[in-house]
């Protein structure tokens, strides 16, 4: 569904990306695991074309992406949730999720997103949406990319700084969505919730995928992973 | 005749009421910078310009085709605002990854080549623009005669600042606009073509200043300076108001030119510079301007 | 000379011999005019070159310098120079409060603020009795140079001018070589970063600020002498423009840009003076060339392409 080949990317002077490979097929969830400045979130931007310049292959179904704006790329089927989540001050709560166009027929309704988060619906008429709590805003996020009708969810880092019970929350709301049928890239820090709902790992480091790890060997291959991670 | 504070009320009303269409003027055209610079960053120095084009574009329609001052107000914002869009994309657009700077110096060079351009076709004396026949005459307010183009001229400001306002804090193409004012990138990475936002921002934002202009044709003079006169008074509105807020746009100009027609009462001397007074009282007191965010 | 490269100290050698050669083929009342707005650019260049701060008001500063010395040569018949730095301390003075309120904001609003004061002295101006409104302060005499010199001869007052121009120009020099001028490319660079480094940047962007406006009324001053007039024009904001495009136009940021630019606008306006607003569209054009194509300016350009910094 998703194909990478080659991939590069630079901000400025600095090369960030040399050269990344690795496939998300569809249905999958499969996350990028680093340190930090591995890469992963430069990735992401890449793939959605925020980034000054790339070079290399990113094909969506068989489409060729690099060299698309990012809104054509969007159309095309990928939706983005940005780390630090990305909820606009002087948008209402409503107004947020109602901002990503449609892109495709299939997307959640509006209340199929109440239902997946209740406290949004209770916060719905909060009149700036960076009033919300971390993980409102992070349900949020979420929500707004889901009615869209893209089925490739890129989402950078949807745990960060968030309580346990949030987590949990959100490791739910990625299955079930799994469950119908969309496609998940995810960028984690923390690989023991990464382990909850991904089926496969690419390790990142220095801007290149240095391993790729089946979610049923996660466990045989711990020590490696440590290693990689520095934990 | 009746007095108040020993000014004779048909002069303090008449001043007044020249304060609020100086004001009228001074909401529309900061309007039109701050959404301008909220989208792209650029103070658009040919603000000013833009708004005398206006002016003189309804004063073509009437004197080279015979359209009169009702359709010009739609007609002429469109011309001029079509004129901002094709700058907006040929010109203009160059200009979004260089320091901001350039884009105040470009504005400026874009504004003296229109107004030498009419200056050269038009010379400086100005012309007059007839107030039309349904706005002839004044009514009595029973303390003042108000001239029905007056009248009509603050109305419509009112109305129109207010649908800009609706516009973009009440609508759905608004909150892509606030949206994109905040983050632009993740906005186009939502699927708004976010570059086709910006342009129909500046053209948006022209057309605003052009509709001002014919407003303004009946009451001053159509000439190649009038908009120059007003631009630099507009800059020190925006200063006082601040640009993070359209409604504090609206009530700084009203209440700036409120406070100038008031001057011109109490303290005629001062009324050209009472403006520029209070920005340097709003400097002192709250540098960010009244409704202004960090910038 | 301190601080001038090999190539600059060519530059610097070539630009006094053309002074110096210049009047024997050329007005001399031109290069005045040339040498007087030189100075007025090379001051406002120590602004937005070494600081990064576009004013947009520097009118006011070369307009109340010329009408300062005007009024005291004539009134108080003092002498030429006397007259010259009481432009120069007007400017100064004048810059110390407008830059005081000025550098409460940044970039773009710090230029309309500027835009905003100056047409607030222009405003002035047209007012006040000592201006003379509209007809400005007209027959000023040139007076004497120390009481001694009379400066009646274009040729005598031309080395006056030449003078107080090279004076400023070196000066500004020693300004931007100075530790003091390290602090404000600091500045220029990251100002956040020159704040944590625990240099109070305000200070010293209000000192920029008050010697670039004493130059600029020094220039004015100058000015006003050597044509006998100051009038609103020196204090209209297409002024401050003027010394924009000036500067632009030469090379922001360079040593010789605002000279060239100076020279180059001088000499456009002087041969489009017969066409009237043509001035206007070709000085706005020049100034749209400039910033989609030319950013560098002239002498920008030249460096670029010889690999120097002029």
């Amino acid at each position: 569904m998703l194909e990478v080949k080659g991939l590069n990317a630079w901000y400025g002077e600095s090369h960030i990306l040399h050269g990344v490979d690795f496939e998300v097929r569809d249905g999958e969830v499969v996350t990028l695991l680093g340190r930090n400045g591995a890469g992963k979130t430069t990735t992401m931007k890449s793939i959605m074309g925020l980034v000054p310049r790339r070079e290399g292959s990113v094909r969506y179904n068989g489409t060729e992406t690099v060299g698309l704006a990012p809104n054509f790329i969007a159309k095309a089927g990928i939706a983005f949730c940005p780390e630090e989540r990305g909820i606009f001050g002087s948008l209402s709560v409503s107004e947020n999720l109602m901002l990503p166009p449609i892109v495709a027929p299939g997307g959640l309704s509006v209340d199929e997103i109440y239902t997946l988060f209740p406290n949004l619906r209770e916060r719905a008429g909060t009149s700036q949406g960076t009033k919300l709590s971390g993980g409102e805003q992070q349900m949020l996020a979420i929500g707004r990319i889901l009615r869209t009708g893209a089925k490739m969810l890129l989402l950078d880092e949807p745990t960060e700084g968030l309580a346990p019970v949030i987590v949990q929350q959100i490791g739910r709301t990625i299955r079930e969505i799994k469950a119908r049928g969309f496609t998940v890239l995810l960028v984690e820090q923390n690989f023991r919730f990464a382990a909850t709902v991904a089926d496969r790992h690419y390790v990142m480091e220095h801007g290149r995928i240095i391993d790729m790890i089946p979610n049923a060997q996660l466990e045989a291959n711990m020590d490696k992973l440590h290693d990689y991670l520095g934990v | 005749m009746f007095t108040i504070l020993g000014i004779p009320g048909p002069l303090l009303f008449g001043q007044l009421l020249l304060g609020v269409i100086n004001g009228a003027f001074y909401a529309m055209l900061s309007l039109g910078l701050a959404v301008i610079f909220g989208m792209l960053n650029i103070i658009n120095f040919a603000h000013g310009a833009l708004f005398m084009m206006g002016a003189f574009v309804s004063w073509m329609l009437l004197n080279y085709l015979g359209i009169g001052y009702f359709p010009s107000l739609i007609l002429s914002p469109l011309i001029v605002g079509v004129f901002g869009l094709v700058l907006e994309k040929t010109i203009i657009s160059r200009l979004y990854k260089l320091d901001h700077v350039y884009g105040l110096l470009l504005t400026f060079g874009l504004a003296l080549v229109i107004e030498g351009l009419f200056r050269n076709a038009y010379g400086s004396s100005g012309m007059p623009y007839r107030i039309p026949d349904a706005l002839q005459g004044a009514t009595n307010l029973g303390f003042m005669f108000l001239p029905n183009y007056r009248g009509w001229v603050v109305l419509v400001a009112i109305v129109v600042c207010l649908a800009t306002w609706a516009i973009i804090e009440k609508t759905f193409l608004g909150a892509r606009l606030r949206a994109a004012t905040e983050n632009a990138p993740l906005v186009q990475a939502f699927g708004v073509d976010v570059p086709r936002l910006i342009t129909l921002t500046y053209a948006g934002g022209i057309a605003l200043a052009a509709f001002a202009g014919v407003l303004a044709a009946p009451i001053y003079s159509v000439n190649p300076n009038m908009g120059s006169s007003f631009i630099n008074t507009v800059f020190a509105v925006v200063v006082i108001g601040g640009m993070g807020s359209i409604m504090g746009s609206i009530v700084t100009g009203f209440g700036l030119g409120v406070i100038e027609g008031l001057t011109k009462v109490f303290y005629p001397q001062a009324s050209a510079t009472v403006i520029f007074l209070v920005m340097v009282i709003v400097l002192l007191a709250m540098p960010r301007g009244l409704f202004g965010k960090a910038v | 000379m301190t601080g001038f490269s090999r190539v600059q100290m060519i530059g610097v050698a070539l630009m006094v011999a053309l002074i110096v050669l210049a009047p024997s083929v050329l007005y001399p009342v031109f290069l005045m005019k040339v040498l007087c707005f030189a100075l007025f650019a090379c001051a406002f260049n120590l602004l937005i070159g070494y600081v990064g701060l576009l004013s947009f008001g520097h009118a006011a500063f070369f307009g109340m310098g010329s009408y300062v010395s005007a009024w005291t040569i004539k009134h108080w018949g003092i002498t030429a120079e006397v007259a010259i730095l009481l432009g120069g301390a007007t400017g100064a003075a004048l810059g110390l409060v407008l830059g005081w309120l000025a550098i409460r904001r940044q970039g773009l609003y710090f230029a309309m603020i500027t835009l905003a004061l100056a047409q607030m002295v222009y405003f002035f101006c047209l007012q006040a009795p000592f201006t003379g409104g509209e007809d400005g302060i007209q027959q000023v005499p040139r007076g004497k140079l120390f009481g001694i010199v009379p400066l009646e001869s274009d040729m005598t007052i031309y080395w006056l001018v030449a003078f107080v121009f090279l004076a400023g120009f070196l000066l500004i020099h020693r300004i931007v070589h100075s530790p003091f001028g390290q602090v404000l490319k600091a500045i220029r660079e990251n100002e956040p970063r020159a704040t944590s480094l625990g240099y109070r940047t305000n200070d010293y962007k209000l000192i920029a600020f008050v010697l670039s406006s004493m130059l600029a009324g020094i220039a004015g001053g100058t000015k006003a002498l050597v044509f006998g007039i100051a009038t609103l024009t020196d204090v209209h904001y297409s002024m401050s423009g003027e010394v924009v495009l000036m500067t632009l136009l030469g090379g922001l940021g360079t040593i010789f840009g605002p000279v060239m630019g100076a020279l180059v606008v001088t000499a456009m306006e002087n041969y489009l003076a017969q066409f009237g607003a043509w001035v206007t569209v070709t000085q706005g054009v020049i100034f749209m060339v400039c910033v989609l194509a030319f950013r560098r300016g002239i002498i920008g350009e030249i460096g670029a392409k010889l690999k120097v910094t002029l």
